[in-house]
């Protein structure tokens, strides 16, 4: 019975992503025939024109109703777009098994297929996407700011080495191995004369400095879902965007040079030169525009429902401006984004930084998927030329380069490295080097008349990616779990581990400078001094946001821990075998055993105590109920964090001391929300609170939504819509309501008056890698 | 390699590399620094540590310095501490710092882990008895933060208080012993992260 009804929900997802697929088809073809695509524009304004005239003549029935599609069709049509990759994302997820199978990437790409097979049989133009300027403007730049804002920079720092190795010299390997051994193989083609004998050795290896660099986009895709340690992700993912700037270069001097026919070694020279150019170039554009954003979000404080959008449209100059002149954008961006991230978050409101973090997790989700999407329908479309032995070679030649590139040069970097990278890592490396949407954009920018192979160059480079991103994709996770390769941490940053990374840091450099030689925690310690000492100062605006990092982890602990306090009434997680109490008095130094005898017995909290704890807690209550009283669409509401802080926290700490001893009150018996609960996701916030009033006979039950902890960054949209679902009627205006509990033990929602928390205790710079 | 020859021989370096670890170049190497440090005498004392002008923006510097002359960090079981170092002890507390080597075992790893950690907790219990308690803890975390402007006394309590908090939750305790430790700091990698490089090629010549 149970697998009937599985089975029958799997018919029904697929039946649903059948008729989201065919609804689109079913309109874009009538909507494509009513545009006649061929349309001219001043036609139409012509037409209007002799209305017009004719209508000072003979006057018509006034149109009451009329259908006037070309007006709109470029926005419709994107829309479209959008609102059709988004109801795929949803379609898979209603499907139970599907996704923890198949790669998301796949499974868009397939829709795409389905969707350019449609279009094409309707006989209509497919929307050239990937090759004009949409993608490289419109649709990377989101990806590659959320990646980058995102980044976390220790790791990246302690990596940048083995990551730039990788990135520069392991792709120029590839795209000489590959290049060369591809104009070999043409060459030496016996007997029948092909084409290939034509192709020449500059475009051979054009073709392959486009299709040996690691793609970014794919690579998250995939290793989103796959949670390795963040090692391995931060080398792998790190090196598909260091490599942009390699792939610049070698494309532009290829190109220009196809014509001409050789390289001489001053090209070389000048191939190298501008290498460092255009990578050092991206790079400090994005500084600058870092320091920018980061200097005028320090006056934000009076505007602050802006303040998203100084982070958004400062990134998006720079990834413009790098453009511009031909720098790397994909590293301007990233750079953009790590520089103003520490200094913009010390500045900005939580509500902002949730805006930022929200949209730029929708943003770089969308453009995901409709890059896949659009990948699978200009694969439908062609043009298309298929030769066996050029497509079989590349393929091939692609995974041997890339294995013989990893293994050689972990053998040299090994040599430098504290930490060696073993074999299982080398071979997640080499295994994770999937290619993407970039490559297919660059061949496709490629120029007919100068490339007669363009139609083969595109053929191979789809079928590279197809086998990539499905064959790798798919067995990657197996593989990794065959070969039993370390993964993600999920566990909450301790205060302990906090504390002890700093011990660390110091300590050190200080055995550093005691041996005598400027290694890489003495310059790091450098940076944070001169950092701490000249930069913060000018761009962030108060003192709070100049605190050391270890007071500021322990300030949001705090903050966690209060608001899951306050809501649970007091009630903690109830301790699972004995009770007891523990209160700092029990941390005694070297009293005998006369000290503290573990108190079986539940304790009776004296009468006076709990009332002033009920006084503490609704006076906090209180007080963000006064905070939240204004509210209009030029200001937010403020912040009630960045008002008494300091206070509120001198209050937690005495109900931290105090939280251990509520174990049970007498008149709250509430049984506190088990620590597993499925309605344990993201807090939630609501407007106008009421008082918290407890009352001696209802028994009150108050379920809690907490921050979870467990996943940091990881917004998981479809959590969020599948929790938010239920509860979307009863969020507006709902303050604090406490509902008798049903006599089916029905857990009722409780909407809190609290501003969102904000970043959680795990999004300091050092947090695991987020998807 | 000119350094070397200005160094005492071969046989002595054999037993040291043997005993911690290290190449003859390392060892020649820290021996030229040894002997840079402590004005070519043949004991390091404590003033000749004070006096290293890089350390004196290290927050947790007389901790540092302390750890040099802590008997418990000589690998020979001893206790209490000294008063100056030879080059032995001096080569022994810096093979603390050394990288596991690529191809062990997991017994080895786990040696090295706890090697690593007794270091670090040699380091907050000033007093040697076993347990790092309260006092000691604060003491550290206020040292951690001494450098920032403005602190207040209470944070830097209230930080230690939870953090001792998150041993046992629910259990009485005196202090975190080395067992605790090891627990709390189970998923930090230490064995990764608390090395520093020793170079085989002699570059010292920056810093004083």
């Amino acid at each position: 019975r149970h697998g009937h009804a599985g089975a029958r929900r799997v018919c029904r997802g697929l039946l649903l992503l059948l008729v989201l697929v065919l609804l689109e088809g079913s309109v874009v073809f009538p909507l494509g025939a009513a545009s006649s695509p061929d349309v001219d524009p001043r036609g139409h304004s012509e037409d209007r024109a002799v209305a017009e005239e004719s209508q000072n003549y003979s006057k018509k029935a006034f149109p009451v109703l009329s259908l006037d599609y070309h007006h709109i069709h470029v926005p419709f049509e994107i829309a479209l777009w959008v609102l059709l990759a988004s109801l795929m994302k949803l379609g898979f997820h209603l499907i139970p098994r599907l996704s923890s199978i198949v790669p998301e990437s796949c499974l868009l790409i397939v829709v795409g297929l389905l969707v350019g097979g449609f279009i094409k049989l309707a006989g209509e133009k497919v929307p050239p996407v990937l090759d004009s300027q949409s993608f490289f403007l419109c649709l990377l730049p989101p990806i590659i700011l959320d990646a980058g804002y995102f980044l976390p920079i220790r790791p990246f720092m302690e990596n940048l080495g083995t990551i730039l190795m990788f990135a520069v010299v392991g792709t120029l390997w590839n795209a000489f191995f590959v290049g060369g051994l591809l104009y070999a193989v043409c060459q030496i083609q016996p007997g029948n004369p092909s084409d290939l004998h034509n192709l020449e050795l500059l475009p051979c290896l054009l073709f392959a400095s486009i299709i040996s660099a690691v793609d970014p986009v794919a690579v998250l895709a995939v290793f989103e879902e796959i949670h390795i340690n963040e090692l391995l992700h931060i080398l792998v993912f790190g090196e598909s965007l260091l490599n942009d700037a390699v792939t610049v270069v070698l494309y532009h001097l290829f190109e220009e040079y196809s014509g001409a026919g050789t390289v001489t070694i001053l090209d070389g020279v000048l191939g190298v030169i501008s290498f460092l150019v255009v990578a050092l170039g991206g790079v400090l554009v994005g500084a600058i525009y870092g320091f920018l954003a980061a200097f005028t979000s320090r006056f934000t404080s009076h505007v602050r429902v802006i303040e998203p959008l100084f982070v958004f449209v400062y990134s998006y100059m720079a990834y413009l401006s790098a453009e511009m002149f031909h720098l790397s954008g994909i590293m301007a961006l990233i750079a953009c984004g790590a520089v103003m991230r520490p200094y913009v978050e010390a500045n900005i409101s939580h509500k902002s930084h949730t805006t930022i973090k929200y949209f730029l997790k929708m943003w770089s989700s969308v453009s995901e998927t409709l890059i896949f999407i659009f990948l699978g329908v200009a694969t439908v479309d062609g043009p298309h030329s298929w030769n066996w032995t050029f497509v079989t070679v590349t393929v091939l030649l692609c995974l041997v380069s890339r294995v013989i590139g990893v293994i050689g040069l972990t053998f040299v970097i090994n040599k430098f490295r504290i930490v060696k990278l073993t074999t299982k890592d080398q071979f997640i490396v080499a295994y994770g080097g999937l290619r993407g949407a970039i490559a297919f954009s660059l061949g496709f920018l490629l120029e007919e008349k100068h490339f007669p192979m363009r139609d083969m160059f595109l053929t191979a480079i789809i079928t590279v990616i197809f086998f990539t991103v499905f064959v790798q994709g798919m067995t990657i996770k197996p593989l990794v779990e065959l070969l039993a390769v370390k993964k993600k941490q999920e566990a909450k940053r301790t205060i302990n581990e906090e504390i002890h990374t700093q011990f660390l840091d110091h300590l050190l450099t200080g055995i550093e400078d005691i041996c005598g030689h400027y290694g890489h925690h003495h310059w790091k310690d450098k940076l944070n001094r001169i950092n701490k000492k000249y930069v913060k100062k000018c761009l962030i605006a108060d003192e709070r946001g100049r605190e050391p990092q270890l007071i500021a982890f322990y300030h949001k602990m705090e903050m966690k821990q209060a608001i899951e306090l306050v809501e649970s009434g007091g009630g903690f997680k109830p301790p699972s075998a004995l009770p007891s109490t523990v209160s700092m008095q029990n941390i005694q130094p070297k009293k005998p055993a006369a000290a503290k005898p573990v108190q079986r017995a539940l304790p009776q909290l004296p009468k006076g105590r709990e009332e002033e704890i009920r006084t503490i807690l609704r006076s906090n209550l209180q007080r963000t109920r006064q905070r939240l009283r204004s509210y209009n669409r030029h200001t937010l509401v403020a912040d009630p964090y960045e008002e008494g802080f300091s206070d509120f926290i001198i209050k937690k700490q005495k109900i931290i001391e105090l939280e251990k001893k509520i174990i049970h009150m007498n008149n709250l018996t509430l049984p506190a929300a088990p620590p597993d609960s499925p309605t344990l996701c993201r807090a939630r916030l609501a407007s106008d609170p009421q008082a918290y009033r407890p009352k001696r006979d209802s028994v009150p039950t108050i379920q809690v939504d907490l921050a979870s902890p467990q996943s940091p960054d990881s917004v998981n949209l479809m959590d969020e819509f599948r929790a938010n679902g239920s509860r979307r009627e009863e969020e507006e205006d709902q303050g604090l309501t406490m509902r008798p509990r049903g006599e089916d033990g029905r857990r009722e929602q409780l909407t809190r008056c609290l501003s969102d928390p904000g970043p959680s205790a795990d999004e300091d710079e050092d947090e695991p890698f987020l998807p | 390699m000119g350094a070397l020859q200005s160094l005492p021989g071969e046989p002595e370096y054999v037993d040291l590399a043997k005993k911690t670890g290290f190449s003859f170049e390392q060892i020649g190497i820290l021996h030229k620094r040894f002997k840079q440090l402590s004005h070519n005498e043949d004991t390091l004392v404590r003033e000749h540590f004070r006096k290293i002008p890089d350390l004196e923006s290290n927050p947790i510097r007389s901790q540092i310095i302390e750890a040099f002359f802590d008997r418990r960090n000589f690998r020979q079981n001893g206790e209490g501490t000294v008063e100056a170092i030879g080059f032995e002890e001096f080569l022994v507390i810096m093979s603390h710092f050394r990288p596991p080597s690529l191809h062990v075992t997991e017994e080895q790893r786990e040696a090295v882990r706890r090697d690593k950690l007794r270091f670090l907790f040699n380091m907050h219990d000033t007093d040697n008895d076993g347990t790092i308690t309260l006092e000691e803890y604060r003491h550290v975390v206020e040292e951690l933060l001494s450098l920032s402007e403005a602190l207040e006394k209470d944070t830097a309590k209230s930080i230690a208080d939870a953090a001792m908090l998150e041993v046992e939750p629910d259990e009485f305790y005196e202090g975190i012993t080395f067992e605790h430790f090891l627990k709390l700091l189970n998923g930090f990698e230490i064995e990764s992260r608390m090395n520093i490089r020793f170079l085989n090629m002699d570059t010292t010549t920056l810093c004083k």
